[in-house]
C-alpha cells in the first residue's frame, strides 16, 4: 500500500511489521520521531510489545541483549551520541552473537556537538561486528529493516545489523512509500528462533569469559559469520525481488558506470543528489558514474572491484573524516584497498560534516577537482573562517 | 518453599579457598530455585565461575558487562512477561559494579519498576582486579587506592547507603543479610524473588584475601560485622524499616583487628582517635536502626 | 571440541578441574563425634560436602581445605590436618 509518510513513521511501519517482543529505546536527535510513533502503536494496541523507556542508550541496548538471550526479538534505534555511549554494549552484542536490528538516524558526533547528518557515528563503529547497510531513501530505508531481520537472525549468521540513513534528509523527509502488508512480511521473516536462550528448563551459561586459549577463535568466527552475511544478504535481497519488486541482491548499486571514465562513490541520501549532478555533467560530455555502496559491513571488495574496473579515476566523497590520516576518508581507504594495483586513482573528499549542505554544484566542482588530481582532503571548506 | 538441598552452584570454581561470595552464591539459588535466571556483572563471581567453557551455574546465566547487569535484567524480565514465562530474574554482582559503575543502570531499571531480584555481594572493593576502593569500602580500610601512607589513613569515605536509596525509588523490599547467618540469607532471597517489582538484597560477604584474615574465619568475620554494628541485617518494606537483628554489641576493635586491612590502626599502639571515628559509624548505624539488645 | 557460538556453555563442566589440588591442609572428619547437623554442607563455599548415611564426607576431588567447615562445627568434629601429598 503506498502512502506519503515521513521516513521515521515509515521506519515504525518497518518495526509495527518486523513484531519484534521488547523495544528498548532513549530518544535522540534525529531519531526521536521513531520510538514516539512506535510508542503511540504500543498505547494504542497496535503494537503488542514490551515498550521500555530506558533510562540511557546504554541501557537500551543493555536491555535489548538480556530480552534477545531470553528468546525475543527487539528493536533499538540511536544516532551520534547516543552509539558512542553504547558502543561497549555494540561490541559485547556482536561478540555474543545476538540477532539485534537497531536503526542509526546518522548524525555528526560532538565536539563541537551537532545534531545535523554525517556518518561519522555508525562509521566510527565500523570494527565492531555489526552489519552495516546504508539506505539512499526513506523507501530503502523501510526495506532494509525488514530485510535487516531476515539476515541478522539466519543461523548462518547471528550477527546484529545497523539499518543506517541520514538524519532529517531521511528521518524527517516525507516521501511515497510502499509498505508492504503483515503477511508479505510474515512470509518473508520467519519467527525468531534463538540458538542460545535463557531458559530453566535448558539452562546454559552465555557470555563467559575466554582465556588467551578461546578467545581468538570466537573472534574469527565472527568475521566468518560477516562472509557468511554477504552471502545471505544477497540471497534474501533476491528473494525481497521476487517477492516485492525491490531487488537488494547487490551490495552495491551502479548508475551510469558501465562506460564511465570517472567513477563517484558514496553511501546514503547523498547518492540522489550525484545521480542529479551526473546527469547534468553526462549533458557536457562527461562520463561520469556513480556507484552507490549499500552494505559497508561486511564490505563487498570484490563486488567493488569488478565494478570500478573500467574506469580511470575514482572519487569517493565522505561523510566522515578518519582525524589524523592521510586520506582523510575511511571509506575511501577500503575503496582504495578493494581496489589494489590497478593504476585506477583514488581519492577521497571529505563533505557535508555536521549537515553541511551537499549541492549540485558541489560535486560538480569535486569530479573537476578529481579530474586535476586533487583530492584526499577536506571539500567545500569555508576559507574565511580559517 | 526453599529448598535447602539444592546445589545450583558446582564444584570445580575457581574462587580461594573460604571465599565469602562463592559461599552466597549458592545460599541465593537455595532461595531463588532452579527456576530462575541469573544476569551476572563482571567481577569475582562471574571470573571464578565461567572460564570458558567450565561453567559452575546450573540455571540459566548471562553476563554482559560490568555496569549493566541491571538493565539487561531489565530485557530479560520484559521478554519473559511478553513470552508469558515465569523464571525469577536475578541480578548478582558485586558491590564495585553495584555501588560504583552500575548506579545508572540500577537506578532505572528500578525506577521503571521491572520484576527483577537485585542481589550485591558485598565485600567492600573491586576484589577481583586486586582490591580497590569501592563505594562500599568502608571508612579506614586499607585498599590499593586507598593506600595508608605518610598523609592517609586508608579509606576516607563512609559506605554508601544504597539500601536505602533503592528503597527511596520505590522497591517493595529491601534487606540486608550476612553469610554468617546462612540461612537468613536463604529466607531472604526467598521472599525478594517472591515479591512482585524490583527487590534489593545486599548480602556481606567477607573477603579472606582482600580484607587480610585466614580463610577458615569468614563466618566469623561476618558475625564481627553484625555484632560490633558495623554491618546492619534488617528488612525493609516498602520503604519502612522491619526485623532488624538485635545483638549485644561489641567494640569496633574486635572486628577491626582481625583484619589486615585495618592492621594499620593498631600499629604501632592503637589509634584510638581514628577507631572512635569508626565507633561512631557503629554507634549512629545502632540509633538509627534499632539494634541494641535491651536486656 | 569445538567452539559453542557466542561463548556459552551448558552446565556440569567446572567439575573438569578438580579443585582438589588446591589444598594445603585437609579436614579429616571424625564420625564418632558427628551429630548428623549438617552445618558444614550448608556452609562449605565449595558445595562439596555429601550425605553419607547420615553422616557428612567431603569430596576430596573438590575439597579447597580451606577450613571454614572445622571452624564452624558445633561438635569440633572435625580437625584440619597438614595434607599429604
Amino acid at each position: 500500500m503506498k502512502v506519503i509518510l515521513e521516513g521515521s513513521h515509515a521506519i515504525a511501519e518497518a518495526v509495527r511489521l518486523s513484531k519484534p517482543d521488547v523495544i528498548s529505546a532513549y530518544p535522540i536527535t534525529p531519531q526521536t520521531h521513531i520510538v514516539e510513533r512506535l510508542a503511540e502503536m504500543v498505547a494504542d494496541g497496535d503494537l503488542d510489545a514490551e515498550y521500555i523507556c530506558v533510562e540511557s542508550e546504554f541501557s537500551a541496548l543493555s536491555a535489548c541483549l538480556g530480552a534477545s538471550a531470553a528468546g525475543s526479538r527487539v528493536y533499538s534505534a540511536t544516532s551520534s551520541q547516543g552509539l558512542l555511549f553504547m558502543a561497549e554494549v555494540c561490541f559485547n552484542v556482536a561478540g555474543m552473537r545476538q540477532p539485534i536490528v537497531m536503526s542509526i538516524a546518522n548524525r555528526a558526533i560532538s565536539a563541537p556537538l551537532s545534531i545535523w547528518n554525517d556518518q561519522q557515528d555508525s562509521i566510527a563503529l565500523r570494527d565492531s561486528g555489526w552489519i552495516q547497510v546504508y539506505a539512499e531513501d526513506v523507501q530503502e530505508t523501510f526495506d532494509l529493516h525488514l530485510l535487516a531481520y531476515r539476515v541478522a537472525e539466519d543461523h548462518r549468521v547471528l550477527l546484529p545489523v545497523f539499518v543506517c540513513f541520514d538524519g532529517y534528509y531521511i528521518s524527517h523527509t516525507y516521501e511515497p512509500v510502499d509498505i508492504l502488508d503483515i503477511d508479505e512480511v510474515n512470509a518473508f521473516i520467519p519467527p525468531y528462533e534463538p540458538v542460545n536462550k535463557l531458559d530453566a528448563s535448558n539452562p546454559l551459561s552465555m557470555g563467559m569469559y575466554a582465556t588467551p586459549e578461546y578467545y581468538m577463535e570466537f573472534r574469527y568466527e565472527i568475521d566468518k559469520a560477516m562472509e557468511n552475511a554477504a552471502l545471505v544478504i544477497k540471497e534474501a535481497g533476491s528473494e525481497f525481488g521476487k517477492r516485492f519488486g525491490r531487488d537488494y541482491s547487490k551490495h552495491v548499486e551502479s548508475y551510469f558506470l558501465e562506460d564511465a571514465e570517472i567513477a563517484l562513490v558514496a553511501m546514503g541520501s547523498v547518492c540522489g543528489t550525484i545521480k542529479d549532478a551526473i546527469d547534468l555533467m553526462r549533458k557536457d560530455g562527461k562520463k561520469v558514474g556513480l556507484l552507490k555502496i549499500r552494505t559497508f559491513r561486511p564490505f563487498p571488495a570484490t563486488e567493488i572491484k569488478e565494478a570500478l574496473k573500467d574506469v580511470t579515476k575514482v572519487g569517493v566523497l565522505e561523510k566522515n573524516v578518519s582525524l589524523g590520516t592521510r586520506m582523510k576518508g575511511a571509506v575511501g581507504l577500503e575503496v582504495k584497498d578493494a581496489i589494489g594495483n590497478s593504476g585506477i586513482e583514488v581519492m577521497s573528499y571529505v563533505t557535508g560534516l555536521g549537515g553541511r549542505d551537499i549541492k549540485i554544484e558541489d560535486i560538480i566542482r569535486m569530479t573537476e577537482s578529481l579530474e586535476n588530481g586533487i583530492g584526499d582532503c577536506f571539500f567545500g571548506l569555508r576559507e574565511e573562517l580559517l | 518453599m526453599a529448598d535447602r538441598s539444592l546445589e545450583l552452584v558446582d564444584c570445580g570454581h575457581r574462587a580461594c579457598g573460604g571465599c565469602g561470595p562463592a559461599f552466597a552464591a549458592r545460599l541465593i539459588l537455595k532461595g531463588s530455585g532452579s527456576n530462575s535466571i541469573v544476569c551476572a556483572a563482571t567481577g569475582c563471581m562471574e571470573v571464578f565461575s565461567t572460564p570458558y567453557p567450565q561453567t559452575a551455574w546450573k540455571v540459566p546465566w548471562i553476563h554482559s558487562l560490568f555496569q549493566n547487569a541491571a538493565a539487561v535484567a531489565s530485557g530479560v524480565e520484559s521478554a519473559l512477561k511478553h513470552q508469558g514465562r515465569d523464571e525469577h530474574v536475578l541480578c548478582i554482582c558485586g558491590d564495585g559494579s553495584t555501588f560504583d559503575i552500575g548506579m545508572l543502570c540500577i537506578s532505572g531499571a528500578f525506577e521503571r519498576g521491572h520484576n527483577i531480584t537485585y542481589i550485591c555481594y558485598d565485600n567492600e572493593a573491586y576484589m577481583n582486579t586486586g582490591i580497590q576502593r569501592s563505594g562500599a569500602t568502608p571508612f579506614d580500610a586499607n585498599t590499593t587506592t586507598s593506600p595508608v601512607g605518610k598523609n592517609s589513613l586508608g579509606n576516607s569515605r563512609p559506605k554508601k547507603d544504597l539500601p536505602r536509596i533503592l528503597a527511596a525509588h520505590g522497591a517493595p523490599y529491601v534487606a540486608t543479610c550476612s553469610i554468617a547467618y546462612p540461612n537468613d540469607v536463604i529466607k531472604k532471597v526467598e521472599r525478594a524473588v517472591n515479591t512482585q517489582g524490583p527487590c534489593y538484597i545486599q548480602i556481606h560477604t567477607p573477603c579472606c584475601t582482600g580484607w587480610g584474615y585466614d580463610g577458615s574465619r569468614t563466618i566469623e568475620m561476618g558475625k564481627l560485622a553484625i555484632e560490633t554494628g558495623l554491618f546492619v541485617s534488617f528488612e525493609m518494606v516498602n520503604g519502612k524499616i522491619e526485623k532488624v537483628k538485635k545483638v549485644k554489641r561489641k567494640p569496633v576493635e574486635e572486628y577491626l583487628k582481625e583484619q589486615k586491612r585495618f592492621s594499620h590502626l593498631f600499629k604501632p599502639k592503637p589509634n584510638l582517635e581514628e577507631i572512635a571515628k569508626i565507633q561512631a559509624i557503629a554507634d549512629a548505624n545502632a540509633e538509627i536502626y534499632g539494634i541494641d539488645l535491651k536486656i | 571440541m569445538s567452539l559453542r557460538v557466542g561463548c556459552a556453555a551448558q552446565p556440569g563442566q567446572a567439575r573438569s578441574n578438580k579443585t582438589g589440588s588446591w589444598r594445603v591442609f585437609c579436614p579429616a572428619f571424625d564420625h564418632d563425634k558427628c551429630t548428623s547437623c549438617g552445618m558444614c554442607q550448608l556452609v562449605c563455599p565449595e558445595g562439596c560436602i555429601e550425605k553419607d548415611n547420615e553422616k557428612f564426607v567431603p569430596d576430596y576431588d573438590f575439597c579447597k581445605g580451606c577450613g571454614i567447615c572445622a571452624h564452624e562445627c558445633p561438635a569440633e568434629a572435625i580437625t584440619m590436618e597438614t595434607e599429604e601429598k
